[in-house]
């Protein structure tokens, strides 16, 4: 919509502004790394952070929700929860914003899921550009997540003493008005430009083909050696789809408290790469082997979910490379059937 | 990123705001099949149809212990005023059902899928091919044939189960086996001392029917290991791929297409199926 320069001494004050009004997630330090939490002091925040373990997504689908609470004593009177707080995710990365869009697309699609949208109505983005790759496993610039034009209410860009601020909606418009900006000089425009362009060369291509060639080379895979190379090495932990942005599979089950009375029926993440996902009542498992289970979890990445929802199931963050304890990896997985498929002269 | 495809992106749809929330049915009345399995009759609040079709299911709770989908037993044109499904006591869920009493309520939430495209079905010759509880979600598609019996050719039904204390809907399988405009087939895969009938899996009856392929459906439903030799039965009748049809067991947890345990390689078994032609899942590995 348009551009704002914001002082970085004024950032305190911007965000000292917002947290009576909002409940403020943001990258903190922890333990070494960092992770999405809420802050309460704008010390607090460090947005010149490389990747969190977990994505934000946790904010719009939480790892455990209550999908309604119950009493059986009076027939089964149902509660639903309680409204979504007004929350604004700060310092989102690019790779994450796409993760967020399809997740928007996701749950708005067929049947819209309404405790989804109650968050994400409720739920202000003021993402960040990413200036260096977080580290050797991230591939942004591969799967073009490493900037994006839309998906978020703010959108910063580090200028050394300044943001520049680029306004996406009309929510991020009345959330700037409460701190002090500037207008752009021609000056702040040229120093806009020479870290865009300075930043694209720092990041890597990391996959030896074009993305757009994903979906057909995975189409080509179906029957490739490398799933049951990969299910021998796999240990089906989950890790993987746990710190995926753009994992959304759930699983649903009722919780009865002690007075076998109250309870909550509940909402949580849950893996394809478990044993029992596709597993029915009567035993039958339709992917039986880890093999299996990882061919799924890639086709959906690279193919599965774009057929679906026209987005890719894949953002480039790295964050499964990064919590494989056997290493694999989407990076080595793509480029090894692409191998594959030269190899044997398919492509 | 957006990729284009040639697929194009799943419809809008309303804010559906109690898209989790059950509506309680009351259980009108239950009947004992076999040791495992019973019929429940239930009616939702202020005698609401369900508006299904044969082949859908609804997603069926008991606060508490959970959901599970189950498929719609009862034809849309019986009673528009209750429903039925058949359960076997093989989970929480169906071990918890199993304890009910008429009179008690239950969770529905639904109906969802795709059901059987009966409009396509009409003038045809059709097969039907249960196994087991396969015979569940076929029933309903049976029943409405039967009550439009006129705008369907032949009616062929071959049905096996494990043992005869196994066969499901007894009582109905005498009425169709006495009408003279189906031909039932029975068999079991073990007899016992009052059994007479054919002894063998399904297979061993299509060697005693003939039909018109070019003029004929079939409709199959029944455990996984089933399907293959079925199938090919059905292929050596001369029987096309599109003629083919067949309704698919997965662990549906949402039913809205989103939860991802009824995926099937790319395809939501709760939204495109989980009823099918052999056409549209042949390309699919996972299917059967």
């Amino acid at each position: 919509m348009s551009l704002k320069i914001l002082q970085k001494e004024k950032l305190t004050e911007f965000i000292e502004q917002l947290l009576p009004q909002y409940r403020i997630a943001g990258p903190i330090k922890d333990k070494g790394g960092y992770a999405f939490q809420e802050i309460t002091d704008p010390a607090e925040l460090e947005l010149e952070y490389t990747t969190t373990i977990l994505p934000p997504k946790k904010y719009l689908l939480p790892t455990r929700e209550v999908l309604f609470e119950f009493d059986n004593s009076n027939g089964g009177v149902l509660q639903p929860p309680p409204q979504a707080k007004p929350t604004i995710i700060f310092g989102m990365h690019t790779c994450d914003l796409h993760a967020v869009q399809l997740l928007d697309q996701v749950f708005s699609a067929g049947h819209t899921d309404p405790n989804y949208l109650d968050r994400r109505k409720n739920t202000l983005i003021v993402s960040i550009e990413c200036l260096s790759p977080c580290d050797e496993n991230s591939f942004c610039k591969s799967m073009g997540t490493l900037s994006a034009d839309e998906g978020y209410d703010l959108h910063l860009t580090d200028l050394g003493d300044a943001y520049a601020v680029d306004i996406g909606t009309e929510a991020g418009e009345a959330l700037l008005k409460q701190v002090p900006t500037n207008e752009p000089t021609t000056e702040t425009i040229q120093r806009l430009n020479a870290v865009l362009s300075e930043k694209w060369p720092r990041f890597p291509y990391r996959l030896n083909f074009d993305v757009s060639d994903l979906p057909s080379l995975l189409n080509l895979s179906m029957k490739s050696p490398l799933w049951n190379e990969l299910g021998e090495r796999c240990l089906a932990c989950a890790a993987c789809t746990n710190v995926c942005p753009t994992c959304f599979c759930f699983d649903v089950y009722d919780e009865i408290g002690l007075d076998l009375r109250h309870g909550q029926r509940l909402r949580t993440w849950d893996s394809c790469q478990l044993d029992e996902f596709a597993t029915v009542a009567g035993g039958h498992n339709f992917r039986k082997s880890r093999a299996l289970r990882q061919r799924h979890r890639f086709m959906r990445k690279g193919k599965y979910i774009l057929e679906a929802h026209n987005y890719l199931g894949c953002v480039g963050c790295g964050r499964c490379a990064r919590a494989c304890l056997v290493d694999i990896t989407p990076v080595g997985v793509f480029n090894e059937l692409h191998r594959q498929l030269e190899v044997e002269g398919r492509l | 990123m957006i990729l284009t495809t040639s697929h194009p992106p799943i419809a809008e749809a309303a804010h559906d705001e109690e898209l989790f929330l059950p509506t309680f049915a009351t259980i009108k009345s239950i009947r004992q099949l076999t040791e495992l399995e019973k019929v429940f009759t239930l009616e939702l609040p202020n005698s609401a149809p369900l508006g299904h079709r044969p082949g859908q299911f609804v997603e069926v709770s008991i606060l508490g212990v959970g959901e599970a989908p189950i498929s719609i037993s009862s034809s849309p044109s019986r009673s528009a005023k209750s429903f039925e499904f058949c359960a076997r006591k093989v989970g929480d869920v169906t071990g918890a059902l199993h304890k009910l009493q008429p009179g008690d309520r239950v969770g529905i939430r639904g109906p969802f899928g795709r059901g059987f495209p009966i409009e396509k079905f009409r003038g045809k010759d059709l097969l039907f091919a249960p196994g087991g509880l396969g015979l569940a979600p076929l029933r309903s598609l049976i029943n409405q044939v039967l009550d439009e019996r006129a705008m369907f050719g032949r009616v062929v039904i071959l049905y096996g189960a494990r043992t005869p204390d196994e066969l499901l809907f007894k009582d109905e399988l005498k009425r169709w086996g006495e009408r003279k405009d189906v031909e039932l087939l029975l068999t079991v895969d073990r007899g016992d001392e009052s059994w007479t009938g054919n002894v063998g899996v399904i297979t061993t009856l299509f060697r005693q029917i003939s039909v018109y392929p070019r003029n004929t459906v079939a409709v199959t439903c029944g455990p996984p290991v089933m399907y293959r030799f079925v199938l090919m039965e059905l292929f050596g009748k001369g029987i096309s791929e599109g003629n083919i049809w067949l309704s698919l067991e997965r662990r549906m947890k949402c039913g809205v297409g989103k939860c991802g345990h009824c995926q099937i390689n790319n395809v939501y078994a709760c939204q495109s199926g989980p009823v099918f032609s052999y056409k549209e899942i042949k390309g699919l590995e996972e299917a059967l």
